[in-house]
């Protein structure tokens, strides 16, 4: 089901932007609350969930041994899913994942891959036959926009989050040793700063009004030396390069703001 | 014999009171004791017993003004979404009469109406009409959703809570029974009612909410004339601000 967004309410957001207003005060380039916790699930080796205003999601990190791919087989492997409960929103339906859900799922694995959040090559156990697997499910609870944002800084948090054990080779066979628990192979904190054109302007973190009636939108996937490691840009309307480099700029500090609800 | 007071909080199951009373709005009776079905807050008069749940869903009944906003058009109607789980629709005859015209042309997709509903039938089909003061399509102005029944809360006894906020902001504010409310007047004040009725809608359960809402009306109303005045003097910083965004 596709929602309709009122005609006022689209003119009443526009002009405020217009203004250089939004309709819940903020800046333009200013975080709606964001608070963190991790180890919500016992179940899962790891686990984050994420507040940013309203937007409420899960993440849960899954751990288990298995063969790798044969074009990889030095390296550990990463899944990432993500799932649009339908009492997230109105015009979330159960069944199989939709595009939204789908790139949600994708951008959020392409910053953490391409981040090098997690050193995957040192997650192989014996090489071409046993590597660490990790699955990662994003679980959306309550939408009131900007998901990627979110999804992000919960995937990284709940990969911090996540202990395995330490496993060990005897005679091709693997020992586990879950006394000796011991956390993934981290070595970046990658997160992502998602920006909504509406009119002339960029503005940050949108809410679910204000991304029902955008023109585009760019989500920014920054590493800590400011380098880019992912990209994505949705809408219907085109983005200028100016606008990028901008948005980039801005990703810069923001990335750096959201990277102490890490620590 | 009653075991609660006036204005309690309960929950599904809590025992209300015996058989000496009747059951109202959101209690069963089980064997000789009346119990609560929602979670909500007490509501006595007389020997009747209610609760009313502190959250729900709009149901349509004959009569209610509301405000949907149009999701279709058919060939001989309009479909609208009144913020319900049922789904309203407005017949093209209710608007044109007897003539024959393009329906898009009138009301399109997106277009927010105030409307009445006629009729709700046995399978909860929600005839809509535009027949009466008042009613017809929205020009301008915001949004804000609220739980349909806290709706006797944001109007107030005769109306005086809504007529607060629409004398202190200058805005014109209309209220649909499912809870909806669209607000008009200068964009900022249109941003303060917002904010005050999300704050009625929070607190509703409280008393002495109308005292509360005058005080915060005031706050703030007082704090955009000091910074409106602010502003006279501080050019200056505009202009940085605008160098920044650049």
């Amino acid at each position: 089901m596709v929602s309709i967004i009122p005609e006022i309410t689209r003119e009443s957001v526009v002009y405020l932007i217009k203004e250089g207003k939004r309709a819940d005060g903020r800046a333009f380039d200013e975080y709606r609350e964001v608070s963190l916790e991790t180890g919500v699930i016992n179940k899962a080796e790891g686990s984050a969930k994420v507040k940013l205003g309203n937007t409420q999601l899960v993440v849960g990190a899954k751990t288990q041994i298995a063969e790798p791919f044969s074009d990889t087989p030095k390296m550990g492997v990463l899944m990432t899913n993500s799932e649009l409960l339908p009492m997230a929103a109105p015009n979330f339906e159960p069944g199989p994942p939709d595009e939204n859900s789908v790139e949600l799922s994708r951008v959020t694995d392409r910053c953490i891959r391409e981040g090098k959040v997690v050193d995957l090559e040192k997650l192989c156990i014996i090489e071409g036959k046993k590597v660490w697997m990790i699955f990662l499910d994003i679980h959306v609870l309550d939408y009131d926009g900007n998901l990627q944002d979110a999804a992000v800084l919960g995937a990284v948090a709940a990969l911090m989050n996540t202990k395995v054990p330490t496993a060990t080779v005897e005679n091709d066979e693997v020992i586990l040793d879950h006394e000796k628990m011991i956390p993934l192979p981290f070595n970046e904190k990658a997160l992502m700063c998602t920006f909504a054109k509406i009119g002339d302007e960029l503005v940050l973190d949108p809410s679910l009004e204000e991304e029902e009636i955008m023109d585009a939108r760019i989500s920014i996937g920054m590493r800590a030396d400011g380098s880019i490691c992912a990209m994505q840009k949705g809408g219907k309307k085109p983005i200028t390069r100016d606008e990028i480099l901008k948005a980039v700029n801005i990703a810069k500090n923001k990335t750096e703001e959201l990277r102490k609800y890490l620590e | 014999m009653i075991f609660v007071k006036d204005k309690e909080i309960v929950v599904p199951g809590d025992v209300l009171a015996d058989e000496e009373y009747h059951t109202g709005r959101g209690t069963f009776r089980e064997k000789n004791n009346i119990l609560s079905s929602l979670v909500g807050l007490v509501a006595i008069r007389d020997k009747k017993i209610s609760v009313i749940p502190l959250q729900s869903k709009y149901i349509p009944k004959r009569g209610d003004v509301v405000i949907g906003k149009i999701t279709d058009i058919r060939f001989s109607m309009w479909n609208l979404d009144i913020n319900s789980p049922y789904s309203g629709f407005l017949p093209a005859s209710d608007v044109f009469g007897k003539e024959k015209r393009e329906l898009s042309r009138t009301f399109d997709v997106g277009d927010v109406l105030f409307l009445r509903v006629v009729d709700v039938d046995e399978v909860k089909k929600v005839k809509l009409g535009l027949k009466g003061r008042g009613l017809g399509k929205f020009r301008g102005g915001i949004l804000i959703n609220i739980t349909p029944t806290k709706v006797p809360r944001l109007i107030g006894k005769k109306g005086s809570m809504i007529n607060m906020i629409k004398d202190e902001t200058h805005c014109d504010v209309v209220v649909g029974q499912n809870g909806v409310v669209w607000v008009k007047g200068e964009p900022e004040m249109e941003r303060v009612a917002e904010k005050v009725i999300k704050m009625i809608e929070e607190q509703s359960h409280t008393s002495g909410l109308t005292d509360r809402v005058r005080n915060m009306l005031l706050e703030i109303l007082g704090e955009i004339q000091e910074e409106s005045e602010d502003l006279e003097g501080s050019e200056e910083e505009e202009e940085n601000r605008e160098e920044f965004i650049q």
